[in-house]
């Protein structure tokens, strides 16, 4: 805004040589931010094409039906990680979702303006981007040293502690945004707090809070690093005992990318393309069911 | 209700008390639910702190104050240090920050002023997909794609190129040139922030009033002036804060970093050179550990957590107060 000032005040000579400047400055922020955008556009198309290339070679039906081979061995699928994965998935949401909706529900219908509500929001942001790794050590300490075996319980139990945040967050944006007036509708007609928020509030927000969930379900499906001290891996037999340790897909691709094993190496590139695209596909589907409950 | 009729009195309250007697014990258990699930949340934090602490105290009672002062990580001796790893941790993550920050700033001000209209929702939607990739897919793109590539063409040339030469030859020459080592880390890690603070700074950017911003191009800025004089000092601390969020991830992400920071235990002063993390670290030992290796590996987890959530817990600080503002 001082150049501004000297175009005025000044003669015409150096004002151009100030418009000059101005441009040039003008110029090379366009071109840095345009090409900070692409920049970003193209790694996200290089993950792909690298995910498309390697992947598409391993998608074979066998990839589906076999449980992952033996080191060295030819052949094989990853059918016992992707089983694991969906259970230890499931039970995460499972967990995760009573716990994160109702304590999202605390934070936006009774704990308005109460301090402990207002810690707990703040602890749950916390939590929201704490490293998934401690999460990993905290359940190891909780369930595997007690219990004595990496488990499938202990997996599904750090998933879960990922996912609440996410779930609590989504809930309680989501439960603020529908208007007090719908409340105080439902609550005279006589009807008590819980009924108005189950049948009331959360009616209004559903669609909000179910893209929390499925957020929290994105999440959850490709962490590796809590999974790797919980449910570790059983290689090569195809078993859901969910009292030992349970296949799945991101501790399969970490231990078989960086395995000496061509054939393991592609099992991994076909499980990380089918993880990423779950990913990737569930992140859309979120997006599209958000989109009318904000434009509202 | 003495002003009511008998019959019509005795009957409503009779149906009302039927009705309202076990919904209003239902009331107070959703409510008691509720504000138990809340409580869990705090449970969790201080479960975590808790277990960490008990798991790595151990270590802290064997080594003291030289845990943090020392570079040994040796088995067979059980002599352990945190200094490499969290050097290496300190390191990437002030790297991943050096190169994110000003691209996801360009992105942010890309997408909120010069990106054409119809452009802009797929533009940002791409960007923030970035952000729902696994960090092992990060991983193995390091690895095996990132890597080759940054031997070849920057590591090899440029370890050659500074070779011999007094500050920049410590600093740049790589005795393995391989593709992995910490300024590989800090790219990845780069390029793992960049959806979350470029998100986060756009929607900083959206919430100044539209008058300041067309005002300010009323009076014949540029593009440039305008972001110079008027964006960044208006958001100026919101995006500070959501470079902390960044930097908080950085330092706690684990692995795209085992990927390609190169799992080494030695002090070296090269940013080619491979090192490791605390994250990167206990993701590898951790399986095979026991006795004084697995409560040193807890330890680590310990200075991590001190770490991340003093960051985390400025950088909600500093977003948080402009949200309410």
């Amino acid at each position: 805004m001082d150049a501004s000032n000297t175009i005025t005040t000044t003669t015409g000579r150096r004002s151009g040589r100030v418009r000059h400047g101005r441009r040039v400055a003008d110029r090379a922020l366009r071109i840095a931010c345009t090409g900070a955008t692409l920049v970003g556009a193209l790694v996200l198309g290089s993950i792909l094409v690298m995910l498309i290339v390697q992947g598409v070679r391993g998608f074979t039906p066998t990839l589906f039906t076999n449980p992952t081979p033996g080191p060295g061995s030819e052949g094989g699928g990853i059918a016992n990680a992707i089983l694991g994965s969906l259970v230890l998935t499931g039970i995460g949401i499972l967990i995760a979702t009573p716990i994160g909706v109702m304590a999202g529900t605390y934070l936006a219908e009774y704990g308005r303006g109460s301090k402990l509500a207002a810690l707990i929001r703040f602890l749950n942001d916390i939590l929201l981007s704490a490293p998934s790794i401690l999460i990993g050590l905290f359940v190891y300490t909780l369930m595997v040293r007690p219990m004595g075996t990496y488990s499938g319980w202990a997996g599904g139990v750090a998933l879960a502690i990922i996912a609440v945040p996410v779930i609590v967050r989504t809930t309680e944006d989501m439960l603020r945004l529908v208007p007090g007036t719908l409340r105080e509708a439902g609550a005279a007609l006589g009807a008590p707090p819980s009924t108005v928020i189950t049948s009331v509030t959360w009616r209004a927000a559903s669609a909000g809070i179910v893209t929390g969930i499925i957020l929290a379900l994105a999440r959850i499906a490709g962490e590796t690093a809590p999974l790797l001290f919980t449910a570790l891996n059983n290689n090569s037999w195809f078993s859901a005992n969910l009292m030992g340790g349970v296949a799945n897909l991101p501790v399969m691709i970490y231990q078989f990318a960086l395995s000496p094993y061509p054939n393991w190496q592609g099992l991994a590139w076909a499980g990380a393309l089918l993880i990423t695209a779950t990913i990737l596909v569930l992140s859309i589907i979120a997006r599209l069911v958000i989109k009318p409950q904000t434009s509202r | 209700m003495p002003a009511l009729t008998e019959s019509i009195a005795l009957g409503r309250t009779r149906s009302a008390t039927a009705r309202k007697a076990p919904s209003r014990s239902l009331d107070t258990l959703f409510r008691t639910f509720s504000y138990a699930a809340a409580l869990l949340v705090l449970l969790v934090l201080a479960g975590i702190l808790g277990s960490i602490l008990y798991g790595g105290w151990p270590a802290f009672r064997e080594f003291g104050f030289g845990f943090l002062t020392s570079a040994a990580w040796n088995v067979g001796t059980e002599q352990y240090g945190a200094l490499v790893a969290v050097l290496g941790t300190v390191a990437s993550a002030f790297l991943a920050l050096l190169i994110g920050v000003p691209v996801s700033l360009g992105i942010a001000v890309y997408l909120t002023q010069l990106c054409p209209g119809w452009a802009r929702k797929p533009v940002a939607m791409t960007i923030e997909l970035l952000a729902a990739v696994p960090s092992i897919i990060y991983g193995m793109w390091g690895l095996f794609v990132f890597a080759p590539l940054f031997a070849r063409f920057v590591q090899i040339p440029v370890s050659n190129l500074a070779e011999g030469m007094p500050i920049v030859g410590t600093l740049f020459y790589a005795r393995v040139p391989s593709g992995v080592g910490v300024l590989t880390a800090g790219i990845i890690l780069a390029i793992m922030i960049v959806p979350f603070i470029a998100s986060i700074a756009r929607d900083m950017l959206d919430q100044i009033p539209t008058v300041l911003r067309e005002s300010a191009y009323g009076i014949g800025c540029t593009t440039w002036e305008v972001v110079r004089h008027v964006l960044v000092p208006q958001a100026a601390v919101s995006i500070i804060g959501a470079i902390m969020l960044g930097l908080g991830r950085a330092l706690g992400e684990t692995m795209a970093v085992t990927f390609v920071v190169g799992n080494a235990n030695r002090l070296s002063a090269s940013i080619f050179d491979p090192s490791s993390t605390i994250a990167s670290r206990i993701a590898n030992e951790f399986n095979e550990a026991d006795g004084l290796q697995l409560n040193a590996l807890m330890a680590l987890g310990c200075i991590l957590f001190v770490i991340t959530f003093v960051v985390l817990i400025i950088a909600r600080l500093l977003t948080r107060r402009v949200q309410s503002a």
